[in-house]
């Protein structure tokens, strides 16, 4: 759906996105992490037809990314939820999303019936012809949301939908966009929120001006794990960790290093979930009896953060 | 360039403002009110037979047009809220980053502006100056013998050059919402549109220039389709997305 070649954007002297290559496949949720002044926004824009390109390439569905004759083409295709809603607060929730039907030219019938659906799945229905500018903060994220579906778009991009939300509205965002996930929509999701990218995400990039990585989240976090990572297994035993357990568990090759505190072994491993079952038979072996044991990986957030960190530097 | 793309967005422009009452009692009170005092004003102060200075018709048919050409001054100063509104509005709201994600370009979005500015103040002045012709000709008829409006120069002023001043307000706002952080300044500055028009009023109540001569205005008509194209070409390069988004402040 989408692809881009070393895309590139240049305000005056700064660089906002510097030589990104990336590929979004068709129905895929793509998360788009990276601090403030990545080129997180820059990226949608650009993707967008709303500002132009520097340099380098982009393509949505076939469709070249500045080309005059394919930008409104391209922008048929998409739906844009942008980080400030941007409603008419003169103008009712129903209004403000009829308006953005006849601008994508939806026929009338249809218009009224995604309205109507749109706003019935965000739970505004109800509140269709109240004032946007009434709506609290959260009302109005889901109404842009909605304009954002009105045309039906199959590709969504939205730039931090649930920033400045309470974790109410957040959540009922972050089960809406999970919802449309089933639909099979491409959404290319701008977040700061890790956790919510790990959950949504199919797919995650972290840029930081150039696009430091990208993976599933599991993919992330075991590449840095592997680079050295803090990857291990936590196992909780029934008596107090012995001598014996702990010699039995160290003299396993894979095994970076044991600690033990009460009941609780830490071990560190390059591969739990390949290696655990041999922690588990020497911990038998030793006579140790395990009540659980539990995978505690270098989370997403300290992906993020060893990488952004790595690629500041850079 | 769609039309239809136009006609939505200054449908939604008419639905946004007529909620704002001060643009709407603008557009109807003032036009009436200056319909009503002026020629209140002519017929029973200074044409009253107790008015011992009473205005000769040689005076009349003088001021007569220069009065007319108000509601230029009129037509400028109306567009200003609303071109304000329908710029800087959408500028303060955000609102016209998802208007500029959809499939319309960014001359259909300044016509349909355009056309939400400049219609609206137009029918309110034509019905004030209609308004005020009618009963300018009630108040002088027993003084001229005859119903001065409409004449030739009535129809320029309000039919050619009242429609260019408005287009000449209404890009001079859009080009000044680009520069503004919100529709207050964007309509104190705005306003100043109007000066070029009040200059050529007082110039024609000092004599410095006929405004009751064809030719006179014709040649400011012609003027004005000058410095409407010129602004057309600024507004049009000023109203560009990408400066819009990362440059409108």
């Amino acid at each position: 759906m989408i692809e881009t070649e070393s895309l590139t954007k240049r305000f005056g002297g700064l660089t906002a996105v510097d030589n990104l290559t990336l590929k979004v496949n068709d129905g895929e949720v793509f998360g788009f992490l990276g601090p403030n002044g990545a080129g997180k926004t820059t990226t949608v824009r650009m993707l967008s037809c709303l500002i132009s390109k520097t340099s380098g390439e982009a393509r949505i569905a076939g469709y070249e990314v500045g080309k005059e004759a394919d930008s409104l083409s391209i922008r048929k295709l998409i739906g844009f939820v942008p980080d400030n809603v941007g409603l008419y607060d003169d103008l009712s929730a129903y209004d403000n999303l009829d308006f953005y039907g006849k601008l994508y030219d939806c026929a009338e019938a249809q218009r009224k019936e995604n309205i109507q659906r749109f706003l019935t799945m965000l739970g505004l229905w109800e509140k269709r012809d109240v004032m946007a500018g009434t709506f609290s903060k959260g009302m109005k994220q889901k109404l842009a949301i909605a304009r954002a579906l009105i045309h039906e778009p199959k590709l969504l991009f939205m730039d931090e939908p649930t920033a400045n939300l309470d974790p109410e509205s957040a959540k009922t965002v972050r089960d809406f966009i999970l919802e449309l996930k089933k639909e099979e929509r491409t959404i290319f999701l701008n977040t700061h929120n890790l956790d919510e990218a790990q959950r949504i995400c199919d797919r995650i990039g972290i840029l930081r001006t150039k696009l430091i990585a990208t993976g599933t989240p599991q993919e992330l976090e075991k590449a840095l794990s592997s680079g050295g990572g803090t990857r291990k297994t936590v196992v909780l035993l029934q008596e107090q960790a012995t001598d014996a357990i702990l010699a039995g568990v160290r003299k396993l090759p894979a095994v970076g290093s044991v600690t033990a505190e009460g009941n609780k072994l830490e071990v560190a491993l390059g591969d739990p979930e390949k290696q655990n079952a041999a922690v588990v038979e020497a911990i038998v072996k030793a006579g140790g009896h395990i009540q659980s044991m539990t995978i505690v990986g270098a989370s997403l957030e300290d992906v993020y953060l060893k990488l952004v960190k790595e690629g500041g530097g850079s | 360039m769609r039309l239809s793309k136009s006609r939505i967005i200054a449908a939604k422009d008419f639905k946004t403002f007529r909620k704002k009452k001060n643009i709407i009692y603008s557009l109807v009170v003032v036009p009436i009110l200056i319909a009503v005092l002026i020629p209140g004003v002519i017929g029973y102060v200074a044409l009253s037979a107790k008015n011992t200075s009473r205005m000769s018709p040689a005076e009349l048919v003088v001021l007569l047009p220069a009065f007319l050409f108000f509601y230029v001054i009129l037509g400028s100063y109306l567009s200003t809220p609303i071109a304000s509104y329908t710029i800087a509005g959408e500028k303060v709201e955000k609102s016209l980053e998802p208007l500029l994600a959809t499939p319309t370009t960014d001359s259909e979005i300044l016509l349909g502006k355009g056309i939400a500015a400049f219609f609206p103040p137009l029918a309110a002045v034509l019905g004030g100056s209609a308004l005020f012709m009618l009963l300018m000709n009630l108040a002088t008829k027993g003084k001229l013998g005859y119903y001065y409006f409409p004449d030739w120069n009535s129809a320029i002023v309000i039919l050619l050059l009242l429609p260019l001043a408005l287009l000449m307000s209404v890009q001079m706002n859009v080009i000044i919402s680009s520069r503004v952080t919100d529709i207050r300044s964007g309509q104190q500055l705005g306003g100043l549109t109007i000066l070029p028009f009040a200059g050529l009023y007082v110039a024609g109540e000092l004599n410095l220039i006929n405004l009751g001569d064809t030719s006179n205005l014709l040649i400011i008509a012609g003027a004005l389709v000058v410095v409407d194209v010129l602004l057309f070409f600024v507004s049009r390069a000023t109203f560009r997305r990408e400066e819009i988004l990362t440059k409108w402040k």
